[in-house]
């Protein structure tokens, strides 16, 4: 926003000392050992409330005078990954941790924490397992095994002021590379960094700049992918929302390595708040100078716009969003020619995702060679997961590549509720699969999980357990990417329904062992014979849960149970008359009345009324419903 | 000239053909359905894949679109092209099965039947979408157009509302390799902008 440039009376930046000056300056007005309340304002904490702490903390700070020495005193940041504990609130310089922060809080936490150091007992976080009570952030195991690169600025810096981004270091690889380095010597760094493409399929992100920028002097493009759709996956909206600094750095970077001059941000619109601070984050590096004519006075001429996406999954695909900025239907077209010969517009273009980007703009400020040093041997620097499912930390997390997958879901995610494993990790969205206990000390990296029948993807990570049928999940998948299949090409179109069909009749019972035969024959034909990655990764759902869970498949289809408790034609629920003490939950939970039984006497269900919703289980207080 | 060989025997292209080209100027033949000459290709129908294989590695790419290259090693009828071509046969005689273009070529493949339901046994339309392709590339009216994504996709006039910009020349209805076009061509065609006059009466 023009507001930052007023604000500051700040002229654009001519040079690479002009930025630099102007961060020491910034640095310098803030005193780091003054306190600063930090409330976390990402999607998730702001679902549960945050905006509500930050006004009742404000309130609560003016009620209690002035001798309360906080300048800025509060900023709200991005998602702090925490999101199961939210709303977040964080006491600094001391790094206290308070969570499920309610407005009421407020004036215990400025009386107590501000006010005389003391903290907050009821809002820290307790170990679920040793019941210790830890006070800061660096104490929660939910941190203490994270490796935050990509996510180092998000809960440190208010996304929406550039000043403090640049007080974190924003745009300084940026500034290296435009003012110290030629075009090729960027491309090499990436390349040497061995950064690949965290968009799913990781591609070395280097070598596909080297591709684009060999055209020499012609129009090119750059593009960020952020149409992230996968179920459960929400890593690049949190970076945008969180650090749009780090994206709008990276793009500078890859424009200026392969030689182009305008960028595209492809944002779904159902982003809001990404796309709201990546507008202020344009507008405020354009008032700064770091985007436009002459960067630094580099010679370089940049800038970015951002394309809103409508919402179909398909134009993730890089052909597809391609298209859909040129304003075509977002259908892919067969490579090759690959886009980094004939891209958007027909001319040659860099398509990279969100975390990518954010990747970037870290290299260049720390130099390949830090960057090198993480992770594996093939799978270099760390990747962010978004953790859900069935696990007890739900969130963000940020890791280094080749971690064992036991680490994120038992240590960082802190385990499976009522389990001492999970049964199995859905990783890659509906392109990967299903990872069963067994591989659970299986290395996260991108060849290993290919390797596993799973992938990377872009890092959805859904914990599932005893409760969770893996036929119902892998036709779940299925069905998304059905709905979601553009309808170009004639193997995902047709073959994609028909499998789920298949799976259909798996969870009614019906089918056969020789089903499963075609089943992986048509799967074959669709991974083999379909146009883009949507159709030729959709069978792995089927195909890696009929791998690590083929019992589970051959219980539905030969003895016609489902030991997981979920396909609604192969379970009854009945009532343990042991159990029950008639208290009528279950009786006024029944949409069907199915449920009969005098008060204070057990009840019973009538099956043949029962629809199988599980709302009387879901009512129970007891245990007394149960699924046979 | 580039080098290749398809199927075992050495062939020549020019720079610029596709594996298709290739084939057939070779005499060699490989099934399509939403390849014409006359507009750019597509790569949709997937009748014309092929096996590519390089080395250990191997992978099916549509002959339609791959561009031929020196030292290709193509196969046309290998176990994994005609796995794609007989599961994309069964599949669409269940969604087009008034088709005989369709059937015909099934029965080359050895599909005679199929096991999925047939939804609608007066269906001929593969949604190949040739017949939009032509409008827009060939007669530059932009008439028809695929509608919805998915299973639910379907052609006809954009926003599925007759236009004028029809101008009723029947393109679309020669080169829709099924006959499906004859059962649209009113959901299509608007009012004309221009009325011809009627010869006698």
């Amino acid at each position: 926003m023009q507001a930052t440039a007023k604000k500051t009376g700040q002229a654009k930046l001519g040079s690479l000392e002009e930025l630099e000056q102007l961060r020491g300056e910034l640095t310098a007005a803030v005193d780091p050992d003054q306190t600063l309340i930090v409330v976390c304002h990402g999607t998730g904490c702001v679902a549960n409330g945050s905006p509500g702490v930050t006004e009742a903390l404000k309130k609560a700070l003016a009620d209690a005078g002035e001798d309360i020495k906080v300048v800025p005193g509060i900023k709200t940041t991005g998602c702090h990954g925490f999101c199961s504990r939210g709303p977040l609130v964080i006491i600094k310089p001391a790094g206290i941790f308070y969570q499920q922060v309610k407005p009421a809080d407020a004036e215990d936490i400025v009386a107590q924490t501000i006010q005389k150091g003391e903290t907050v007992e009821r809002l820290l976080y307790k170990h679920p397992q040793t019941g210790d009570t830890l006070s800061t952030t660096e104490e929660i195991p939910f941190y203490a095994g994270q490796q935050r690169v990509v996510l180092q600025n998000i809960g440190q810096i208010d996304p929406t002021d550039i000043e403090d981004a640049l007080r974190a270091g924003a745009y300084a690889g940026a500034a290296k590379a435009l003012t110290a380095m030629q075009p090729s010597e960027v491309v090499e760094a990436v390349t040497k960094s061995g950064l690949r493409g965290r968009g799913g399929a990781g591609f070395p992100t280097g070598v596909k700049w080297g591709l684009a920028a060999k055209h020499g002097d012609v129009e090119k493009y750059v593009l960020c992918n952020a149409d992230e759709g996968d179920p459960g996956a929400f890593m690049d909206r949190s970076v945008m929302e969180g650090d749009p600094h780090a994206v709008v750095e990276g793009m500078i970077i890859g424009g200026y390595a392969i030689g182009a001059n305008e960028g595209y941000v492809y944002v779904r619109a159902e982003y809001p708040l990404a796309i709201k601070h990546l507008e202020m984050a344009l507008a405020d590096a354009r008032a700064l100078g770091l985007l436009g004519e002459n960067i630094l006075g580099s010679g370089f001429n940049f800038d970015i716009r951002i394309n809103r996406g409508a919402g179909a999954f398909v134009c993730g695909e890089e052909t597809a969003l391609m298209r859909s900025v040129e304003g075509k239907v977002g259908e892919p077209v067969p490579r090759p020619p690959y886009p980094s010969d004939k891209g958007l517009f027909g001319k040659p273009s860099v398509l990279n995702n969100v975390e990518t980007w954010a990747n970037v703009s870290r290299i260049l400020e720390r130099g390949w060679e830090w960057f090198a040093g993480l992770g594996t041997e093939k799978s270099k620097g760390t990747k962010v997961f978004a953790l859900v499912g069935k696990v007890n930390n739900v969130g963000l997390v940020e890791v280094p590549m080749g971690i064992k997958l036991r680490n994120i879901v038992m240590d960082i995610g802190g385990g499976v509720p009522g389990s001492d494993h999970f049964k199995a990790v859905q990783t890659g969205g509906p392109s990967g699969g299903c990872l069963p206990w067994e591989d659970a000390d299986l290395p996260v990296d991108f060849d290993s999980l290919i390797a596993a029948g799973s992938m990377m993807g872009s890092g959805g990570m859904i914990v599932m357990d005893d409760r969770d049928c893996m036929v119902d999940v892998a036709k779940y998948f299925l069905g998304f990417l059905e709905e979601e299949s553009c309808g170009k090409c004639f193997p995902c179109r047709l073959g994609v329904p028909r499998l789920r069909e298949t799976l259909v009749r798996f969870s009614k019972g019906e089918g056969t062992a020789e089903d499963i035969d075609d089943l992986y024959s048509l799967a074959e034909a669709i991974k083999m014979g379909s146009l883009c990655a949507l159709g030729g990764t959709a069978p792995n759902a089927v195909l890696s849960t009929l791998r690590y869970f083929r019992d589970e498949y051959e219980a539905h289809i030969l003895e016609h149970r489902c030991p997981a408790g979920v396909c609604k034609d192969l379970i009854t629920y009945s009532i343990d008359p042991e159990a029950c003490t008639g208290c009528h939950a279950c009786f006024r939970a029944c949409p069907q009345n199915a449920v009969s039984g005098e008060k204070k006497k057990p009840h019973t269900i009538d099956e043949s009324l029962c629809i199988r919703c599980g709302m009387c289980m879901e009512s129970c207080k007891f245990g007394a419903i149960q699924v046979v | 000239m580039l080098n290749l060989t398809i199927d075992g025997k050495q062939v020549q292209a020019e720079p610029g053909w596709t594996l298709l080209d290739t084939a057939r100027q070779n005499h060699i033949d490989i099934p399509t359905l939403c390849y014409h000459e006359a507009v750019e290709p597509f790569g949709a129908c997937r009748l014309c894949v092929v096996e590519l294989k390089v080395g250990d590695n191997s992978r099916l790419v549509a002959s339609c679109v791959y561009p031929a290259e020196e030292g290709l090693e193509v196969h046309t009828m290998s176990e994994k092209v005609k796995n794609v071509r007989r599961w994309i046969l069964e599949m669409l005689l269940s969604e087009c099965p008034a088709s005989e273009a369709v059937r015909e070529m099934a029965a080359e493949y050895g599909v005679e039947s199929t096991r999925f339901e047939v939804k609608n046994p007066e269906e001929e339309c593969i949604l190949c979408g040739l017949c939009a392709r032509t409008c827009s590339q060939v007669v530059g009216a932009n008439a028809i157009s695929t509608v919805g994504r998915g299973p639910s996709k379907k052609i006809g006039a954009p926003y599925m509302i007759p236009g004028d910009d029809c101008i009723a020349c029947g393109t679309c209805l020669t080169v829709c390799p099924t006959g499906a076009m004859r059962a649209r061509f009113d959901q299509v065609r608007g009012v004309p902008a221009v009325v011809m006059a009627r010869s006698g009466k």
